[in-house]
């Protein structure tokens, strides 16, 4: 009977365990478990897949779908989704090569193809929000209009990259020794938009606007206003990485970007982002679209058929989400 | 009839609302006293949270005024209403679950500094003033960057009030606090308000379950489709007289 009040007092919780509480309960541990296991898979296939040459490759088109799968991110964990940006990606080179055919200043060209993708992101924002359909629908609508736009503008044949525009290729996909200048904006963009999710009101209200909108409401805070920035912010993101990827290949292909808004999702869930919102991570996103193309290059260097891509995408992204929910939940328990 | 605690701190006078051709609140009169705990009870639909939703400034009434401290007052939203001192907790809307339990306190009303022109987070400060808001109330959590999914009803509502408190709310409206919550965390949120009259922080406990609010309130109001049916100090009336009223 005497030993009970000792037994009550709770033991102090031991370092290591602190410590491991601690990791497990970063956000991006199991996204970074998973590229760690999948760079240790490709160089055990094959030792080429580490040599320089090759992550030059991996880094190459990198920030395309890292830059959309940002955006994707901020948007979902907003509470929201956008299908269109894979059309999106497509449209704005094409509006641009379009814009400097007809004899405007290629720069000027760039600006006004960027502000027309914001406006994209404005019209599904606004769409979602104030008529109240679901962005997934409204979305899933932008994708075909805006695809189909491009397709009626080239008439499905790839315009020509433009000779003028050799100084605003150099300025996003310049090379710079082994990596190119779009690395580092990704590198930049992917560190700002951390802070502004994790560090300022408007990251905290995303969270928020995500999380539980009628909280946020009672709050003062508007969530709509929240979405509706993110949807912008997105469709602007989707925009600048097709410019980028255009400007890499030289190339204004119509097909550009098709399949990208699911790859995007993919990202975001396998860096933790939450399909309900609320929860996620630019930094896991990034991760997840770093993965992404390590398996594409690493299926590649191993020989394996391209057909195994889809394959690998998916166990990464089931076992992701399997992960996320089972760590988060390990954590938790850890109280001892 | 006058409260004991004192004078009046606020007065909803004559407030009438409509939804379309429905009649949800008919003229009702309602105060508040200095340090005052006020029970507010009724069936479902007898306009309680109609009655709450136009104090707190949801929407503004059809008809009637809101008088706080002597002055007629017109909140356009709760953000206002936060502004003149009026808090409400509601369970479903109080915190963000996926959030921390820092960042749920300063929801909205973050502390931050400045990195030039940058506006950034305080986290740190927020995690310690969090810290001592949650003291204050005596909740003891293992640490304000917590997730509030981890915490119990109980807990979750403590957070709410932790936070209401910080934030020098002078009157806290509890939307069934006590709803869902075992017995023994009923018990804590009933501690929760007492406490807040011994801090002379006032509150309105609405709730159709009798049981609970009869303890802890200085004064009880009924309300029925929509009109004040009694107003009377606890220790005037009974349980049995007040369900009763309620179901007569």
């Amino acid at each position: 009977m005497n030993g009970t009040p000792l037994a009550r007092k709770a033991p102090a919780t031991p370092m290591l365990v602190k410590r491991l509480r601690g990791i497990l309960q970063v956000k991006e541990t199991s996204s970074f478990i998973m590229l760690l296991a999948a760079v240790l898979l490709f160089f055990l296939l094959s030792p080429r897949f580490l040599s320089l040459n090759n992550i030059a490759v991996i880094l190459e088109a990198l920030p395309e779908v890292g830059i959309l799968a940002a955006g994707v991110t901020m948007l979902m964990i907003s509470g929201e989704f956008d299908l269109s940006v894979g059309s999106v990606f497509a449209f704005c080179p094409v509006v641009m090569v379009s814009l400097a055919d007809l004899g405007l200043n290629i720069w000027l060209a760039m600006f006004v193809s960027l502000a027309l993708c914001c406006c994209i992101g404005a019209f599904n924002g606004l769409v979602t929000l104030k008529i109240k359909i679901p962005s997934f629908i409204t979305t899933l609508g932008g994708m075909m209009l805006w695809r189909g736009i491009v397709l009626l503008i080239t008439e499905g044949f790839p315009p020509e990259f433009p000779s003028e525009a050799s100084t605003l290729r150099a300025v996003l996909v310049g090379q710079v020794g082994l990596i190119r200048l779009s690395l580092l904006y990704f590198v930049a963009l992917v560190f700002i938009l951390w802070v502004v999710l994790e560090r300022t009101r408007f990251g905290n209200w995303t969270f928020a606007t995500g999380g539980n909108p009628a909280t946020a409401r009672v709050l003062g805070i508007d969530p709509r206003a929240i979405k509706f920035r993110n949807f912008v912010l997105t469709s602007f993101l989707a925009g600048l990485s097709g410019l980028i990827q255009a400007s890499r290949l030289r190339a204004v292909l119509p097909s550009a970007g098709q399949n990208y808004e699911l790859d995007a999702i993919a990202a975001a869930v396998i860096g933790g982002t939450q399909l309900s919102g609320g929860v996620g991570s630019v930094i896991g996103g990034a991760i997840g679209a770093l993965l992404i193309r390590i398996i594409d290059n690493g299926l590649v260097m191993a020989g394996a058929p391209g057909y195994w891509f889809r394959v690998f995408i998916a166990i990464v992204l089931i076992l992701a989400v399997i992960l996320n929910t089972t760590i988060r939940e390990k954590a938790q328990r850890m109280r001892y | 009839m006058q409260g004991k605690t004192g004078g009046t701190m606020v007065e909803m006078r004559n407030i009438h609302k409509w939804f379309g051709r429905v009649c949800a609140l008919r003229g009702v009169d309602f105060r508040v006293g200095y340090s005052e705990v006020v029970g507010l009870v009724g069936d479902n639909g007898a306009g309680k949270s109609t009655l709450i939703k136009v104090l707190s400034g949801v929407f503004p009434p059809d008809e009637g005024e809101i008088v706080l401290e002597g002055r007629v007052v017109r909140f356009s939203s709760p953000r206002d209403a936060m502004e003149a001192g009026i808090e409400t907790i509601h369970q479903e809307t109080a915190l963000v679950d996926t959030m921390d339990v820092r960042r749920n306190i300063f929801l909205g009303r973050e502390l931050t500094y400045h990195l030039g022109p940058i506006e950034l987070l305080d986290l740190k400060r927020m995690a310690e003033e969090s810290a001592r808001a949650l003291r204050e109330v005596g909740l003891e959590l293992r640490s304000a960057a917590a997730s509030v999914r981890e915490l119990s009803g109980g807990q979750r509502q403590g957070v709410a009030i932790a936070r209401a408190m910080y934030f020098k709310t002078r009157l806290l409206i509890l939307d069934e606090p006590t709803n869902n919550l075992s017995v023994k965390e009923s018990n804590k949120v009933l501690q929760y308000i007492r406490d807040l009259k011994r801090q002379g922080i006032s509150s309105i406990f609405i709730t159709h379950n009798l049981h609970h609010v009869y303890p802890a309130a200085d004064r009880l109001v009924v309300l029925k489709h929509g009109e004040k049916i009694a107003d009377v100090d606890r220790e005037d009336t009974s349980i049995e007289e007040l369900t009763h009223l309620m179901i007569a």
